[in-house]
């Protein structure tokens, strides 16, 4: 018993800890909802082979999260570096989509059903796109990094005008490309939904990234004392503007895989809002938005968590205009118990019971 | 600077008297919307080929980008400027009290067109408009013949909750329902109108409702999403399967109700400048015209299905539709 509880005391000083709790949480109410209405206990976690494709509720949740967790990716890296968020990306995303959509129809084309009326291969089309997406986010790292404008200031500008310049492009339509080798990028890769590879091979990509160069620890460094950091030797303008155009790459695939999906260029809707998902998803990781230390697993947990939690809505039957408030009161919870505040109570009455010195403040 | 504004002076007659109206020519006003959908665009063309020099018009047709402001503002130029007519259709419904007694004070007659305005009705002289709620009962009129007197379990795909299409298609289809013990509305969920919407509420539908027979989509991009996933689940839809429902009618959505996707596919006219010609050339002829002219609205049904309510889909139709 005494060791089952020295274990727990153990984990839950992994930064994973909550995270996984939060995860953990949204899979149990899930439980007990199955249980109560009668259902096989275990509904939501069940899947199968359907149509030669992985099929059930947690392959929605992969799936439908995967742009949320590829957003995260990048959103990590900006916060952590310049403690501040990258609002434009959910627009730089349908800008990447509409940029992709028009290239390959052409300019006033609406609907494209044969290979043959494209204007250029379809892999061109989605290399400008998330092209377009990096010059994006070069842009915004430029503001931020060498003009030092206040990241949300100058990541406010794609916010505003990225879906405007995207209806330019599409002039003012929604431009679809019904074509199966345009579909794949939201549909499925073997058994798999394709956005959850796209998601997996992004999260591996940065992973490695990170464990073979310093790049991590540079940005995190740069994120505590940029001074200190330079004079340390690291190029901090050159480390915010990196991650600011990784986070921009990211956002093009992220709009790439959205517009996949719909197999359309709709400007006004796609990635509407998911630059608060991912910002949430950072926080819901255990981040500091004041930048410094960062965890990506983290952060692609938190982004999985909230689309646990919209799946949960759904099946649970809760009108969506409803849904944000029972969302809002998942999130407090899940906020309130990883704030500093609360672990720094905890600390204090774990310090007072074994009777030491109230050490308050420091978790 | 004096000199410059002598200048800019000048330019402005010489524009005002080029821009003065030809003899005989009716001055219309219209302040629309926006451009922010293939409806909204068809809409505006409709007026650009029917008020034409040619029928007798005079059309100046402000697009104003979702801009109550900027509508309120042209609605006064036009007023400055002595139309013969000024059809509104409104961006919102509030606001227009004070607009309308200074347009109905300088005697000009005022239509409102497409949306309506929350203000009394004394304040213009006559509306033109669609009724979405009529557009709902066209759909479960059809879902009535067709079924004829078979039990159905039915999901509905909302449009976004609040807007005057969602409610008015709802309210129109569940008055059919009422009538009808046999039929079962499973559930209801927003979508927003969009394909990602559609496609991710059926996704939920299908695993919370295993035996469906009919789903209703408040739009046709809604009605694409709800395919996608049943594609995916390996769902068939048609005549003699899953029975989809639809409402705008876009030429893409056409497409579908003809390749037998669709089974109905019940429009929302934006042809509605002619019904405005005639109101206006009753009005001209100093006839008594009614308060509201309704834009009637058309049924499609896949081919294959008879019907007495609704036009069967062929290609003629799907080429003389324009968006």
């Amino acid at each position: 018993m005494k060791s089952v509880i020295n274990w727990l005391k153990k984990v839950s000083k992994k930064p994973l800890f909550l995270p996984l709790v939060s995860v953990f949480l949204v899979l149990v109410i899930n439980l007990v909802y199955d249980a109560i209405q009668g259902n096989y206990v275990f509904e939501f976690l069940k899947f199968e082979l359907k149509e030669g494709a992985l099929y059930g509720r947690i392959i929605d949740i992969l799936n439908r999260g995967s742009e949320a967790a590829i957003l995260a990716i990048g959103m990590t890296l900006v916060v952590s570096s310049s403690a501040g968020t990258d609002i434009s990306v959910g627009s730089v995303m349908s800008l990447a989509g509409s940029l992709c959509c028009m290239l390959l129809a052409g300019f006033g084309v609406t609907h494209v059903r044969e290979l043959g009326e494209l204007q250029m291969p379809i892999f061109v089309g989605v290399i400008a796109g998330i092209a377009v997406a990096g010059l994006c986010g070069l842009f915004n790292g430029f503001l931020v990094a060498k003009m030092k404008i206040q990241p949300m200031v100058a990541t406010l500008i794609f916010f505003t005008a990225g879906r405007a310049i995207g209806l330019l492009l599409t002039n003012n339509k929604m431009v679809y490309i019904h074509l199966e080798q345009f579909k794949v990028f939201g549909g499925k890769l073997w058994i798999f939904p394709t956005p959850t590879v796209i998601a997996a091979a992004c999260i591996l990509v940065m992973a490695i990234i990170l464990k073979t160069t310093s790049l991590g620890m540079y940005v995190q460094s740069v994120g505590i004392n940029p001074k200190a950091s330079r004079i340390a030797g690291i190029n901090s303008v050159a480390i915010i503007l990196l991650c600011y155009v990784i986070c921009g790459l990211f956002s093009g695939v992220a709009g790439i895989v959205a517009t996949s999906r719909i197999y359309s260029a709709d400007s006004n809707n796609i990635g509407l809002n998911l630059e608060l998902d991912a910002i949430l998803a950072v926080a819901l990781g255990g981040n500091s938005l004041g930048g410094g230390r960062f965890n990506l697993a983290g952060s692609i947990i938190g982004a999985y968590t909230i689309q646990a939690i919209t799946t949960t809505m759904y099946a649970l039957g809760v009108a969506k205009a409803q849904a944000p408030v029972y969302k809002a009161i998942i999130v407090i919870l899940i906020v309130v118990v990883q704030s500093p505040a609360v672990k720094a109570y905890f600390a204090h009455r774990k310090a007072q019971k074994e009777g030491g010195l109230a050490v308050a403040g420091r978790s | 600077m004096k000199k410059l504004l002598a200048l800019v002076i000048a330019l402005v007659m010489v524009l005002a008297a080029t821009s003065a109206f030809a003899e005989g020519l009716l001055k219309i006003g219209y302040v629309q919307v926006g451009h922010e959908s293939d409806w909204r665009m068809a809409n505006t063309q409709n007026y650009y080929d029917v008020f034409t020099e040619d029928a007798g018009f005079e059309l100046e047709l402000i697009d104003c980008d979702n801009d109550h402001a900027l509508q309120l503002s042209k609605v006064r130029e036009f007023v400055q400027k002595d139309f013969d007519y000024i059809v509104i259709d409104p961006i919102q419904t509030a606001g227009w009290d004070d607009v309308l007694k200074e347009v109905q004070e300088a005697g000009i007659p005022c239509i409102i067109a497409d949306r309506s305005v929350d203000a009394s009705d004394e304040l213009y002289t006559t509306a033109v408009g669609t009724d979405m709620t009529a557009e709902g009962v066209t759909a479960g009129k059809w879902l009535e013949e067709y079924l004829a007197g078979k039990a159905a379990k039915i999901l509905v795909i909302e449009g976004s909750t609040g807007s005057s299409a969602a409610i008015g298609r709802a309210e129109g289809f569940n008055k059919v329902a009422a009538d009808h013990p046999e039929w079962e509305i499973l559930a209801s969920q927003d979508g927003d109108f969009t394909q990602n919407g559609g496609q991710a509420v059926m996704e939920d539908f299908i695993k919370r409702f295993p035996e469906f027979d009919v789903v209703v989509c408040h739009n046709d991009n809604e009605a694409y999403g709800a395919m996608d996933a049943m594609d995916a689940a390996g769902i068939k839809y048609g005549v003699g399967e899953k029975i989809i429902i639809s409402f705008d009618a876009t030429k893409e959505g056409l497409t579908r109700t003809l390749a037998g996707q669709i089974l109905c596919n019940v429009e929302c006219n934006p042809i509605q400048a002619v019904i405005v010609k005639n109101v206006i050339e009753d009005i001209q002829a100093g006839k008594d015209i009614p308060k509201f002219t309704l834009v009637p609205d058309e049924g499609f049904c896949a081919p294959g299905i008879e019907s007495a309510l609704v036009t069967v889909m062929t290609d003629e139709v799907l080429a003389a539709r324009k968006y």
